[in-house]
């Protein structure tokens, strides 16, 4: 008997689902602009403290759909998200969800590295404070080390940290970002593109800190290089024309994809 | 010819130039028009050019160097005893000359040799013809208009020659270059470069120019008052200038004019400032896209109203309501219905002026916030920062520099304003510090000072000149200023 009822087959995905611990799940996601539809019906779940990888060519909706993770796309004029998408089992377009606490637990790291125009000391702060995570001064001071030091910056600004976070370099202002979310202590970690606007030493830096990153954090990173997503992530998820092509173990993704699409794209076909 | 016809007369020639010159180029090419250079329109145009400027140039010259050719001319024909007179007699003396050459030309032949034979009838004879004379003419001046009046005929009859023969020559030139290698659209594009460098001249030339003649009347303004008594004199009281008085018996105080200015733009900030700024942050934050298209417009109107129609508003409405009210609150309080707030004062003033400022403020604050980059919000957004948070701790700690820059640029047109403080203000030079007496300010001062019948050699007149000038370097100042922090500002992000 190897053809199995669909009921059988339910039963053994439940089974798969039961097995290793979801972080956020889409379900038939779709986000609109206006009237230009940008994702169909994505059906995507992230796992516990793993590296999900978003690859796919320019304008697939890898990036629309990290952004409704955290409903960064409210801020865009006439952006529409339907479906539903679960942290830790609660949907987070509910009503009753703060968005504000929702981006606390859901931090993001953008494309270019937006420090803000203030010391280093105080965009690491900034988070924090915000949501009075600290006290005193001391605890402060110690958020922002320990931060600092998990985004591998520490050692660099440790003698420097009034000076302007826009003074670093590129490479050191994008850990100086993700130093930042990290100071808020989230549970997961967007990154769009983080390494696209760095330099090959300055991209090896932040992909050592993606890997140490995972013990803490889980990650959702999207990216356009095939090898970092290769590099860093255990899952791979492939986007064509804003629908989910196929999503797997990322050795998988890379030595024998189930869709034709993801080969060619993998293969530099397309994109 | 009259000018006007003249110069159609060219445009005429100007636009056969065109035609031919494009006709031209189209026939030499014969059908492969890639063999030309350049197009046919900018072989017309090139022609055309040649047509029109000579003769320009040529009339240029005519209109300013034949009046002072013919006025020296005619003056040097004047007899010895009059040239002995003083140049503001002989200037009246030329002045009603040139009134006889124009009545002159509405005379009969019959008429003309009545006047030249008897000068005492043409006072009258002229009158009659819609021609008022302030005196009778010595015999002379009518042989001197009659001269004129031959002279002018003869000159404008050269220069309709000169002007026709130019634009004919310049298209016939032109014409005949016209040739498949000739670089006509480099030249065409030549003059319009020429004409483009000529205009942003024009306009440093004219603020130059102004700022000299400011200068060389505040000058001579110093060589009567000493500047010291001017810049730290804390008395105004210039007295009347009498006529042909040498002596400058008032005091020319600049400080309390300057109080008075800058505590009105003081109060007219405080007005304007938080009202635009927060308008701005709505406008670039909140609002949606829709009523911003609406709001913003309706906002800018405000910055559209003539200042005349505000100093109406603050003498009319605005100074009368507060000194009601300030009876009543009087009253209530005390019992004692006066009102302590004047019809004309500070507050009035400063009040009208700060809602004038408004639209400049929020305008300028508007722009500078929305070009904090995108990412910056979003960084904070996504840290879980509300909006507000966003705009308090990140965007305008951002765009205060910019901001600030904006504000100087409205302090400097608080302080030059004038129609609503000549209004809304008071004339009274005083120093003091109550907000509900009224002030005066160094503008409306100047409008004082140069208005009425007024002698222009006193100090009293030229007082004028340096308190421009001193306005016209604070407001500089101001404005360099303002546009250092803009510009320093603006590079962060590029």
């Amino acid at each position: 008997m190897n053809i199995l009822s669909e009921a059988a087959v339910e039963k053994a995905l439940d089974k798969k689902m039961n097995d290793v611990s979801y972080k956020m799940i889409g379900q038939d996601v779709s986000v609109y602009y206006g009237d230009k539809r940008a994702l169909y019906d994505v059906n995507l779940n992230v796992r516990e403290n793993t590296v999900t990888a978003l690859i796919g060519p320019s304008g697939c909706g890898k990036s629309t759909f990290l952004r409704t993770l955290n409903r960064m796309n409210d801020t865009i004029d006439g952006c529409r998200v339907t479906g539903r998408i679960a942290l830790d089992g609660d949907d987070i377009y509910d009503p009753s969800i703060d968005v504000v606490e929702l981006r606390a637990r859901v931090g993001m790291v953008f494309q270019k590295p937006n420090p803000f125009p203030k010391s280093i000391y105080e965009n690491v702060a900034y988070g924090p404070r915000i949501h009075g995570l600290a006290r005193t001064r001391a605890e402060m001071d110690a958020i922002v080390e320990k931060s600092l030091q998990r985004a591998g910056l520490w050692n660099e600004v440790k003698d420097r940290l009034q000076e302007s976070g826009t003074g670093l370099s590129g490479g050191q202002q994008q850990r100086l970002c993700i130093a930042r979310a990290v100071a808020v202590s989230p549970e997961v970690i967007l990154m769009d593109e983080p390494c696209s606007a760095l330099d090959p030493i300055a991209t090896a830096r932040v992909e050592e800190l993606i890997h140490e990153l995972r013990a803490n954090f889980t990650i959702v990173i999207v990216t356009h290089s095939m090898q970092q997503a290769a590099r860093v992530s255990q899952r791979t998820a492939m986007f064509h024309l804003g629908q989910l092509v196929e999503e797997n173990d990322t050795d998988k993704i890379f030595t024998n994809p189930d869709d034709q699409r993801t080969q060619d794209y993998i293969m530099g076909r397309f994109g | 010819m009259s000018i006007s016809l003249l110069l159609l007369l060219v445009a005429a020639i100007g636009v056969t130039g065109y035609v031919g010159g494009n006709r031209r180029a189209q026939a030499l090419a014969g059908g492969r028009l890639s063999s030309l250079h350049s197009r046919p329109g900018y072989y017309g145009s090139l022609v055309a050019i040649w047509a029109l400027l000579p003769a320009i140039a040529v009339l240029l010259v005519w209109i300013v160097a034949s009046p002072v050719y013919i006025g020296s001319t005619i003056r040097s024909g004047f007899p010895e005893a009059v040239q002995a007179e003083p140049q503001a007699t002989q200037n009246l003396n030329y002045n009603m000359v040139g009134a006889i050459a124009r009545g002159l030309k509405l005379l009969t032949p019959e008429e003309r040799a009545t006047i030249s034979a008897d000068a005492a009838a043409a006072r009258a004879l002229l009158s009659s013809k819609g021609v008022p004379l302030a005196a009778d003419p010595a015999p002379y001046m009518v042989e001197a208009a009659q001269n004129l009046d031959r002279m002018t005929t003869t000159s404008r009859m050269i220069v309709t020659v000169l002007v026709l023969a130019a634009a004919l020559a310049g298209a016939v030139v032109a014409y005949r270059s016209v040739a498949p290698r000739l670089r006509a659209r480099n030249r065409v594009e030549g003059v319009m470069l020429a004409g483009l460098v000529g205009a942003s001249s024009i306009a440093i030339l004219t603020t130059i120019g102004i700022v000299a003649s400011m200068l060389t009347e505040a000058v001579h303004f110093f060589s009567m008052v000493p500047a010291w008594e001017f810049f730290f004199g804390t008395v105004w009281d210039p007295r009347f200038a009498a006529a042909g008085a040498t002596d400058s018996s008032g005091q020319f105080g600049l400080i309390p004019l300057l109080a008075g200015t800058l505590y009105i733009g003081f109060v007219a900030m405080l007005v304007a400032v938080p009202v635009g700024l927060f308008a701005a942050i709505y406008m670039a934050e909140y609002a949606s896209s829709h009523f911003r298209s609406v709001a913003k417009p309706l906002i800018e109107v405000l910055a559209g109203i003539p200042t005349i129609v505000y100093g109406f508003f603050a003498l009319a409405s605005v100074g009368p309501f507060l000194r009601d009210i300030s009876a009543q609150l009087n009253g209530l309080a005390t019992g004692s219905y006066a009102s302590f707030i004047q019809a004309q004062s500070v507050l009035t003033a400063g009040f009208v002026m700060g809602i004038m400022l408004i639209p400049y403020v929020s305008s300028l604050s508007d722009d500078i916030i929305t070009a904090v980059p995108r990412a910056l919000r979003d960084g904070s957004l996504g840290l879980g920062a509300t909006r507000s948070e966003t705009i308090k701790r990140v965007v305008l700690p951002a765009a205060l520099p910019g901001i600030v820059g904006a504000l100087l640029m409205t302090a400097s047109r608080a302080i030059g304003e004038t129609m609503i403080v000549v209004l809304a203000a008071g004339v009274a030079a005083r120093m003091q510090l109550n907000p509900f007496e009224p002030m005066t300010t160094v503008t409306v001062k100047i409008v004082n000072q140069l208005t009425g019948d007024l002698e222009f050699t006193s100090p009293q007149t030229l007082v004028a000149f340096a308190l421009g000038i001193t306005l016209f370097f604070i407001t500089l100042c101001l404005n360099i200023y303002a546009l250092y922090i803009v510009r320093k500002y603006r590079e962060q992000y590029e």
